[in-house]
């Protein structure tokens, strides 16, 4: 579909609903599995520190802090 | 008869252990409180059963071994049922580890916890519904209120007395693997779950302040400087009529010994202990206390850790490592335990080294004791800003010979939760056992044990031993002893402080500098016996010598600072 946009998590917009679509490192997949997120999942940010600090994501009502390091290698697409 | 309490992290299970096996179990509103289990008999319906708390996991696979534990845990202990606790608010990701247990094949019981919370959020759960499609019993809680609790327990028992009423399996053969468990999880949650209306959002307006790239820092600094304040204003307060009500005490029970015998001198030293015992409790132990549990059971800790996540970097640790930072300011022992929701070997042993450097309530006595009461509380102030910028130092070196090589940081935001004044008075008086019963006694005794070396001038070889340490600073040579001492208990070094140079007025015998070197020193130093037997735990003997070995270099090169700035002020 030519309507969506595909992006790194870093640079997604806030408040606005993305689908995971690929995690760049397998030991980040596994973790984030580990803590209920998978490819295919919808979330949306919610804010960010300052200073290069984490992301707060919306993911099922769940409220969840990751890192820049984790952000950065997680790809998304709008919804 | 054994049951095991299971669920994903900040759930609830430890709440729910403590309604009915009492305050046995630390709690807190943020990830990661369990590390260890904890086991306990208890009476239901008459009968008496064993109740297991174990760690919270998100899965059995085991990422960090607060899991492994859990795991472990599960698969070779002989339980007769499993009481799987699922946060009601979050029930797509809590039935992911519900189906994961069903795989375990034991008798199951799903306690649907948090039900006043889901219900804020406008969210509806078809228990009966969601029982017929798991096959195992479903029970709505309200574990911190007790709600639910007894009806839990009575059919954990029926479960477990009824071993061959094992779970139906519906859901078993397709729930194999993570991804398809995640599928169907979030499939039955949305099932048998119903969105009303969200009755109030004030929780997204009080994140809003709270989380804010300023406001949420200035916040953070306010409740910490409140904090501080409160505890001291409240300690001082008190302390004063306690010390002066122990000398009045003291004198009237020992007049009937003569002064400057043996047994005057003992005598002396176990009253000394008893009242410094007191004199650090009730002042500024209990207020600390109370105020930790407060932060902890509101769900502040978890929004330090986002807030503090940028700087924790700069230090080569992440986020989530703010969490044995903030215990240690309690003790070090859980705070050094903590590390192990930390995945990284290195992360932990970091974390770790670190935290020992975090002055805990026993240090904070002798600061304040020493340092607060003579000097006023600014001089405390600056220096737990010194001990945050020596922590921030070391961080900085360690990780420069042992890069961060992290996924960063994964971390839950819980919900703000009420505390109730039960399970902070219930968790304040767990720690404060902890001093009484394991602490108090060692510093009535060390303090006597010390009134005797002293009158026997044995206390002299001691000091002589650690002389080119106290010279090098510039501390009077008697300092020795309580230093040495202080490592059994931290309390020690300002107890034993008084024992030592013969007087509890510190101001007759220390300078102002000797004061905040001595402070400095006690402050960095070599952690505590009990805080060292638990990083050998840990992280293994060479670990806990290297920390000790570092702790020491760091508190001297710190007093030497800390010495030379005094004396320029």
């Amino acid at each position: 579909m030519t309507n969506e946009i595909k992006m790194t998590l870093l640079d997604a917009p806030q408040e606005v609903w993305l689908r995971v679509i690929e995690f760049k490192d397998k030991d980040l997949q596994d973790k984030l599995a580990g803590h209920g997120l998978f490819i295919g999942d919808r979330l949306r940010v919610l804010r960010e520190a300052p200073l290069s600090g984490p992301f707060m994501i919306d993911l099922n009502g769940r409220q969840i802090a990751l890192g820049r390091k984790v952000v950065k290698n997680i790809l998304v697409e709008t919804v | 008869m054994k049951f095991a309490l299971v669920g994903q992290p900040n759930c609830g299970k430890s709440t729910l252990f403590n309604q009915v096996a009492g305050y046995k179990a630390e709690t807190g509103n943020f990830s990661g409180t369990t590390v260890a289990f904890t086991e306990s008999q208890v009476r239901v319906m008459g009968e008496v059963v064993e109740i297991v708390d174990l760690p919270g996991c998100y899965s059995l696979r085991g990422t960090n071994p607060a899991e492994q534990e859990a795991a472990r845990y599960l698969s070779s202990c002989d339980i007769n049922a499993v009481i799987d606790v699922a946060d009601a608010s979050h029930l797509a990701s809590a039935l992911e580890l519900t189906l994961e247990l069903l795989s375990l094949n034991k008798p199951m019981i799903l306690a649907l916890n948090m039900m006043d919370e889901a219900a804020r959020l406008g969210l509806h759960i078809n228990g009966p519904a969601l029982q017929t499609e798991l096959g195992i019993p479903v029970l709505p809680l309200v574990a911190s209120k007790g709600r639910g609790v007894k009806g839990l327990f009575s059919k954990a028992l029926e479960a477990g007395n009824n071993p061959n009423g094992k779970v139906q399996q519906a859901r078993r053969e397709d729930s194999n693997d993570a991804i398809t468990r995640h599928a169907l999880a979030m499939e039955i949650a949305q099932k048998f779950t119903t969105q009303g209306e969200r009755r109030t959002s004030w929780q997204d307006r009080l994140d809003d302040l709270l989380l804010h790239p300023f406001w949420g820092y200035a916040v953070l600094l306010i409740v910490l400087l409140g904090f501080f304040e409160a505890v001291y204003g409240l300690g001082q307060l008190i302390e004063s009529p306690i010390l002066a009500f122990f000398n009045h005490l003291t004198s009237i029970l020992l007049s009937p010994l003569s002064q400057g015998s043996f047994f005057y001198e003992v005598a002396l030293g176990v009253m000394q202990g008893i009242a410094a015992g007191v004199a650090i409790v009730l002042p500024y132990l209990l207020p600390f206390l109370f105020g930790l549990g407060v932060l902890e059971d509101v769900g502040y800790l978890p929004r330090i850790a986002f807030l503090m996540d940028a700087f924790m970097h700069r230090i080569g640790l992440h986020g989530k490592a703010i969490v044995p930072f903030i215990l240690g300011y309690g003790c070090n022992v859980p705070a050094v335990m903590s590390t192990r929701t930390l995945e990284e070997p290195r992360d932990r042993y970091m974390a770790a080294a670190l935290a020992t450097l975090v002055p805990c309530a026993a240090r904070l006595a002798v600061v304040f004791g020493l340092v607060a009461f003579y000097l006023g509380p600014l001089a405390a102030f600056a220096l737990y800003i010194f001990n945050l910028l020596v922590i921030a130092l070391t961080g900085r070196i360690l990780s420069s010979l042992n890069p961060e090589n992290t996924p960063g940081l994964i971390l839950e935001m819980p919900s703000y939760r009420m505390p109730t004044f039960k399970n902070i008075f219930a968790k304040a008086w767990f720690r404060v056992r902890e001093f009484v019963v394991e602490a108090w006694p060692i510093l009535i005794v060390g303090s006597a044990v010390l009134a005797g070396l002293d009158y026997f001038h044995i206390a002299s070889i001691f000091n002589w031993l650690i002389r080119p340490l106290t010279w090098v600073m510039g501390l009077p040579a008697q300092v020795g002893v309580p230093l040495i001492f202080g490592i059994l208990r931290k309390e020690l070094s300002l107890v034993m402080l008084g024992q030592a140079l013969g007087t509890t007025n510190f101001a007759s015998a220390l300078s102002t500098t000797q004061m905040v070197t001595y402070a400095t020193f006690v402050m960095f130093y070599v952690p505590c016996l009990a805080t060292l037997s638990v990083l050998r735990r840990e992280l293994g003997t060479r670990a806990m010598f290297s920390v000790a070995a570092l702790t020491v270099v760091i508190g001297l090169v710190a007093a030497l600072l800390a010495r030379g700035v005094a004396i320029i002020l």
